[in-house]
């Protein structure tokens, strides 16, 4: 009887510790607690922790803890999936083209009457950006990508090339490289960044998505992008830009190598030229993109995020302190060009920008190109389904890529994908 | 002991088995049967917006009965995907059983040499995690960093593109071979030296050389194992994920919805679409099933002894 009863209690604990082992941790604090408010913000950004410490050292009140996230479709598919169940963070980075969905999916909050006096720090385009042209605001800008053309000097020499002005330049001298030496490539096409296509996109004036009066407009292949996809499409068949994919060790030492001579990338670009191709330290500079008419000065976006504000959060107005201070201080400001390298939205943040990263050592004037060409950047609102249009993109043009096959193609595809998940979805779309 | 001497022991237990029983039904609950319980809830419903979609209360969660289920069977990405698969998955069964068998075959014969290294070194690869397998051979397809192209070009194949669309698929067979032979060795290895040695003896009498004592006497007892391993190798390969979506960055011949589970993670992680993912993954499950029931169908009586 003695060991029955032992083995009773015995099995009675294993449960109880099981029970409190499942029910721990799901404690939520309330705002009449006192003590510090404790907020969560998911980002990718570097040394983003020790940007948070000096606000925690500042504002004993509200203590901010990091969370590193990876970037990529992966976080903000995992937001999402966080605030479906509950337990968002309070603060997430969250891509300028996948703020709409965050919006659509009551994921992130309206934060207009916590954040209203910022609004002048902001340029109307960049703003746009976390209002969707909307009456609300989503989140606070953070960094943008104007798109610029970085080119190795030393190579464009050697190739007896300029420095394209318009695409049609940019087309001969690809042609002109590649017929020189066949391992060489002035630029590549990428099927795997649906953001790079998207802001050359911008650049040549297209309208992803638009609203028109309570619907959606798609024009994903709208003339502008038509143009634009013919044009690489037309260089891809020729076989005279590189179509491997790029992020890859072999895309680093074609770089690194000097078989690649040029890449429209966005103003985040030096970061990565410094660790893929760090032998061409030196040998890089920057120039506007190439235009599409002699005479007309646009650039695009590619990239660049806000930092929102979950709806799930309860410390909104404490989140919202920390945001506005993280985006428009100056002295945050200047951690985050400093420590998370990044481009600050924030016009004062541009001004910021004094030295040359040390990858231009060669270009004195990187920061005062950089910011002229940022004042011709022209962006276009996002739709609520971007990661859908996106993940079309990445299909279509490997496909295309694959089979030499046509680029409006490749984009008619991408455009009915996205236009019909809107329909299925119940969008109201403009006929 | 008699049987109401059983059945008193049973009765004096009292609770306490269904307490020692308890955590791992909460576990199983919780964890297993509450998510499988979940997912075919999910596949009935999808979400409504309205208008612009975003503002308050433009959001709803409605119930839209098979629909996902119709669109995911009416897909022909996704037979495409099946297709895709069950070539790979023929290859795989075939090349990776084949030189399992060789294998054990060879280093449970008497004459071989560094049997205990040669083990270690077939097996050893099952130890990488499949991800870090893939990332290891997706780098030595790439033309400029690797040893293989040079072998390649030194035999006169020039600009051989291991990740094109022809090609890719060996290239993924290769990475699951080398990481799945040394398992499935292991498993009909031990096997082999579980038969008792008087057996081949009795063969060598009767005239038996190694390769007849292979053939007739070691491979219908492997019977049973090679049944296990091939049902775990149908299961595994025809759920296929890790191979291609680890490759997909690095090649463009790798579409988002090359086997039908990368669909599913497309359909759940990239475009938010849990409903889509939740039908799709239960035709697989259903679909999944059929191959493995058959084949045990198929072997049963041969493999087992068992009666009809």
């Amino acid at each position: 009887m003695r060991t029955k009863r032992l083995r009773m209690v015995m099995s009675a604990m294993l449960v109880g510790a099981l029970a409190a082992g499942c029910s721990g941790g799901g404690q939520e604090q309330t705002p009449q607690e006192t003590g510090p408010v404790e907020l969560t913000f998911w980002t990718w950004a570097p040394n983003m922790d020790k940007i948070a410490a000096v606000w925690n050292t500042a504002h004993p009140d509200i203590k901010v803890t990091v969370s590193k996230q990876a970037g990529g479709d992966e976080a903000a598919a995992k937001f999402l999936t966080a605030a479906k169940a509950g337990n968002a963070p309070d603060l997430v980075q969250a891509e300028y083209q996948m703020l709409p969905s965050f919006v659509a999916a009551e994921a992130v909050a309206d934060i207009k009457g916590e954040v209203a006096g910022v609004r002048d720090q902001f340029s109307d385009g960049i703003w746009n950006l976390v209002t969707l042209g909307t009456d609300g605001v989503y989140g606070l800008p953070q960094d943008s990508g104007p798109m610029m053309f970085y080119y190795r000097t030393d190579l464009f020499t050697k190739y007896g090339i300029a420095v394209p002005k318009t695409w049609d330049e940019y087309a001969a001298a690809a042609r002109t490289v590649h017929a020189k030496d066949k391992s060489v490539y002035l630029g590549g096409f990428s099927s795997k960044d649906p953001g790079w296509f998207a802001g050359l996109s911008q650049q040549a004036g297209a309208q992803w998505w638009s609203i028109t009066g309570e619907a959606w407009k798609v024009g994903i292949n709208d003339d502008a992008t038509k143009k634009v996809a013919d044009f690489w499409g037309g260089l891809a068949k020729d076989g005279v830009v590189d179509t491997q994919a790029p992020w890859t060790p072999e895309w680093n030492a074609a770089l690194n190598g000097g078989k690649i001579l040029s890449w429209a990338s966005a103003v985040w670009a030096p970061g990565v030229l410094s660790s893929n191709a760090p032998d061409g330290k030196g040998k890089w500079a920057i120039a506007p993109l190439p235009q599409w008419s002699a005479g007309e000065n646009y650039s695009g976006f590619w990239g660049g995020s806000s930092i929102a504000i979950a709806e799930g959060s309860k410390h909104k107005q404490a989140a919202a302190q920390f945001a506005s201070w993280l985006n428009t201080d100056a002295k945050a400001l200047d951690l985050l060009i400093k420590e998370a390298a990044i481009y600050p939205a924030a016009k004062s943040g541009q001004a910021l920008m004094t030295t040359a990263p040390e990858y231009f050592t060669n270009q004195a004037d990187f920061w005062q190109q950089a910011t002229n060409i940022a004042g011709t950047a022209r962006g276009f609102t996002f739709g609520p389904n971007v990661n859908v249009a996106y993940s079309a993109y990445k299909d279509a043009f490997d496909k295309a890529l694959q089979n030499k096959s046509s680029f409006t193609d490749a984009l008619g595809a991408m455009h009915d994908a996205t236009v019909a998940d809107m329909k299925k979805s119940g969008f109201t779309l403009a006929s | 002991m008699t049987k109401a001497n059983r059945g008193a022991r049973a009765y004096s237990a009292g609770a306490t088995p269904y307490l020692y029983l308890a955590p791992a039904v909460v576990l199983f609950t919780l964890f297993i049967a509450a998510p499988r319980g979940y997912t075919p809830d999910l596949s009935l419903r999808r979400v409504q917006f309205s208008g612009l979609g975003l503002g308050k209360k433009s959001r709803t969660e409605i119930f839209v009965g098979l629909d996902n289920y119709r669109t995911a069977v009416a897909d022909g990405e996704f037979w495409a995907g099946w297709l895709r698969v069950l070539g790979y998955a023929t290859l795989v069964l075939a090349l990776m059983l084949g030189l399992a068998l060789v294998f054990a075959l060879l280093l449970d014969s008497a004459r071989v040499r560094l049997a205990r290294f040669s083990r270690i070194a077939i097996f050893l690869p099952y130890a990488v995690p499949g991800v870090v397998a893939t990332l290891l051979w997706g780098f030595l397809y790439l033309p400029s960093l690797s040893p293989i192209h040079g072998t390649l070009r030194a035999f006169g194949f020039d600009n051989v593109d291991l990740l094109s669309p022809s090609t890719v698929m060996f290239s993924m067979v290769n990475v699951a071979i080398w990481g799945g032979t040394g398992f499935n060795m292991l498993v009909l290895y031990t096997q082999l030296r579980a038969i008792p040695r008087d057996y081949y003896e009795a063969a060598r009498i009767d005239g038996a050389g190694e390769l007849a004592i292979a053939l007739r006497v070691k491979v219908p007892i492997l019977a049973p194992a090679l049944v296990l391993t091939t049902v775990f190798s149908i299961i595994a390969t025809i759920q296929v994920f890790t191979e291609p979506m680890t490759l997909r960055p690095i090649s463009n011949a790798v579409s988002s919805t090359w086997s039908p589970l990368m669909k599913v993670y497309r359909d759940a992680f990239v475009t938010g679409d849990l409903y889509s993912a939740a039908a799709t993954s239960l035709v697989i499950a259903a679909i999944s099933v059929v191959p493995s029931l058959l084949f045990m169908r198929l072997v049963r009586r041969q493999a087992f002894g068992e009666e009809r």
